[in-house]
């Protein structure tokens, strides 16, 4: 069976974010909202759980932090440990670790920088000349879409779905088969 | 939306809507572009070209084309990579600062100043590279494996924490502006009817859909590189500040250097932004979005700014003093009296008394006056380099060798070369990219938009809970709100 799609078009982010609360109160799943600018407080309402980015983060920063440690310890205590360089003797690690603090913190940053920004493309599916999902080129300007998918509302028919969408101020409905 | 106080000024002017918007921040980059706009870029390409030109010429024949001698051993060189350094200093200050502190205001200018301090951050790597004389080994100052030389590079030394300073600001700082660009990029690919630009912003906008959970991704990651990106900038321009504080010259090894350097790049940046932004949203018509109150804003920061870099003047005169070491002591006075006394002056001037002029309203709120003292103000922090480089090590410790630098043609030529090149970037990027973050401006449209605020046009009835029918359950979705949503206006 060919999916059905439905895409309930809305003029405003405040009737968007009212008009997905009444069709959830109404028991209809919603599956994605595409919309030009983030809608404060819509995600609690559509079931987008927070996202762990910030934790991935955390981790890469943990990850750069350790292997600058790593690194220069290596470098100017193991291989060319004992030196004095302008009254900055390399002896151990720790006595000589004020002046690698510099180095240790941008290496942290750069990291949990880069590591986050990278998984944040690769979880939104957004990389160079990947094709855009949303269904309306208009979505980026000044339209508001809910999509609703009919097989993740088995419970109603068609018609009863579309009753319901209608009941809401849309100002556009669309139908789509997809593949 | 949360509604913002009354007494606080509307940051979008008119009566505009989410398509407006839109339109007015693409306008630029769907018509056809002035022809100002190619007398400039040609203009500039021509500066630019003649950087390159001397730099060619230097690569060529070694520093020796430049001015410097055996006493005056750093000089433009180094005052110019600080300069543009310090300019560099604004755009992430503005997005990742002021996106902490919810300045809303910061909206109308950080996609350009964040541009600015790529482009900014660009010119000053410049010059260390060319500095080494040998461009085509850069990338020795990165920790190599040993078949590269006998030693690894110095992780005591301040030029190697520049190295890993520069290079992760730069870095992130693009990552961060282009995280920001990629919504707007994906709205005007929307737009565009040329397949060769629908073609090229599509590739720009990494496919965006703009879908609930991208957004939510989005906001954290913007807030996240924020919180990285603070202590970031101030590191910067402390670490190039300990190129000198960690030294043993005169006049170079004090302690106020990191907070004196920050606050003066901050000065100088902002200083720099209303310059191109005066311009800017002049030749844009962007005044709704950037008008008289945001100028003023940016000029009490230019005004606390100069006024810290003035008490640290100050202070390191009176340390110099109260040190009772004669040779620090003798740095500071030869600053003043000696022969640069002329550049001690100028910096005083630029730095310390011109911006004070800002504690008047009916300055700081003037349009042509804040132009007239941005440069002002870059002039003279250019000059607070020279001062703090060039007087610093002119007269050491034998008379014999004190000394007077002289630029040559090629150290001004390499100076005036990468302001071109800046500007041709900066052309190209108010040509081609959104100079305003679209996306963003849409989110405090309800709270901050004159229209909304005083209830007229799209506006009207907004608060008043008249005519807006859909919003009975307001009260409701502002609880949810202020609990779910720490991530209010990224």
């Amino acid at each position: 069976m060919a999916d059905k799609v439905i895409y309930a078009m809305y003029d405003d982010d405040d009737v968007t974010k009212d008009a997905a609360k009444k069709m959830i109160a109404k028991g209809v799943h919603i599956a994605d909202v595409f919309s030009p600018f983030p809608i404060h407080g819509i995600d609690p309402i559509i079931g987008v759980k927070e996202t762990r980015l910030g934790i991935v983060s955390f981790m890469f920063g943990i990850t750069g932090l350790t292997l600058a440690m790593i690194t220069i310890r290596y470098m100017m205590i193991v291989d060319w440990g004992g030196i004095n360089i302008g009254g900055k003797p390399n002896f151990d690690f720790v006595g000589n670790m004020p002046s690698f603090v510099p180095i240790m913190f941008e290496f942290t940053v750069l990291c949990a920088a880069h590591g986050m920004a990278f998984v944040y493309f690769l979880r939104n599916g957004i990389l160079p000349g990947m094709p855009s999902r949303n269904p309306d080129p208009r979505t980026t300007d000044d339209r508001f879409v809910v999509e609703i998918r009919p097989e993740e509302n088995s419970q109603f028919s068609m018609d009863e779905l579309n009753a319901i969408v209608k009941s809401t101020p849309i100002v556009e409905l669309e139908e789509k088969v997809i593949k | 939306m949360h509604k913002e106080s009354d007494i606080r000024i509307p940051l979008i002017l008119g009566d505009k809507s989410y398509r407006d918007i839109t339109d007015d921040i693409i306008r630029p980059i769907e018509s056809k572009a002035p022809k100002g706009w190619y007398i400039l870029i040609t203009i500039s390409a021509i500066f630019g070209l003649w950087g390159v030109g001397c730099i060619v010429y230097l690569l060529g024949t070694g520093i020796g084309v430049w001015g410097l001698n055996k006493t005056v051993e750093w000089a433009w060189d180094i005052t110019n990579f600080v300069w543009w350094v310090g300019i560099g200093h604004a755009g992430t200050l503005i997005s990742a600062v002021l996106l902490l502190f919810r300045q809303k205001w910061r909206m109308a200018i950080n996609r350009a100043a964040e541009a600015m301090t790529i482009f900014a951050v660009m010119m000053a790597g410049l010059f260390p590279l060319i500095h080494m004389g040998r461009l085509w080994v850069g990338y020795w100052v990165f920790p190599l494996p040993n078949q590269f030389g006998s030693l690894w590079v110095n992780f005591n030394s301040p030029l190697l924490w520049d190295v890993f300073a520069i290079s992760t600001y730069f870095s992130v700082g693009l990552v961060f502006w282009y995280i920001g660009l990629i919504p707007d990029f994906a709205t005007i690919r929307d737009r565009v009817t040329s397949p060769v630009a629908k073609r090229a912003y599509g590739v720009l906008s990494f496919g965006w859909s703009g879908n609930a959970k991208a957004w939510n991704r989005f906001e954290l990651v913007s807030l996240v590189l924020a919180g990285l990106a603070t202590p970031l900038v101030f590191s910067v321009h402390s670490i190039v500040s300990f190129d000198f504080a960690t030294s043993v010259i005169p006049g170079w090894h004090t302690t106020i250097f990191p907070p004196y350097f920050v606050s003066g790049a901050v000065f100088s940046g902002f200083a720099m932004v209303q310059t191109l932004m005066l311009i800017l949203r002049k030749a844009f018509k962007l005044e709704a979005y950037l008008h008289t109150k945001h100028i003023e804003y940016m000029n009490i920061v230019i005004m606390v700014t100069g006024s810290i870099v003035g008490v640290a003047y100050i202070t390191e005169l009176f340390i110099s003093w109260y040190s009772g070491v004669e040779y620090e002591a003798y740095a500071f006075l030869n600053r003043a009296t000696g022969p640069y006394w002329w550049s001690y002056w100028a910096m005083m001037t630029c730095n310390v008394l011109s911006p004070q002029f800002f504690w008047f309203k009916k300055l700081r709120t003037s349009l042509t006056f804040t132009f007239i003292l941005s440069i002002v103000v870059n002039i003279g922090m250019w000059f607070e380099r020279f001062v703090i480089i060039v007087t610093s090590i002119h007269r050491d410790y034998l008379p014999s060798a004190w000394s007077y630098f002289h630029p040559t043609w090629v150290d001004i030529g390499v100076y005036v070369g990468t302001m071109g090149l800046f500007f041709v970037l900066y052309l190209l990027f108010a040509r081609y990219f959104p100079v305003m973050p679209i996306a963003e401006l849409k989110t405090i449209l309800k709270s901050s938009g004159q229209n909304f605020k005083e209830g007229f046009g799209n506006g009207a009835g907004y608060y008043d809970g008249h005519g807006h029918d859909d919003h009975h359950g307001e009260e409701e979705t502002h609880d949810t709100e202020s609990t779910n949503n720490t991530n209010e206006n990224n």
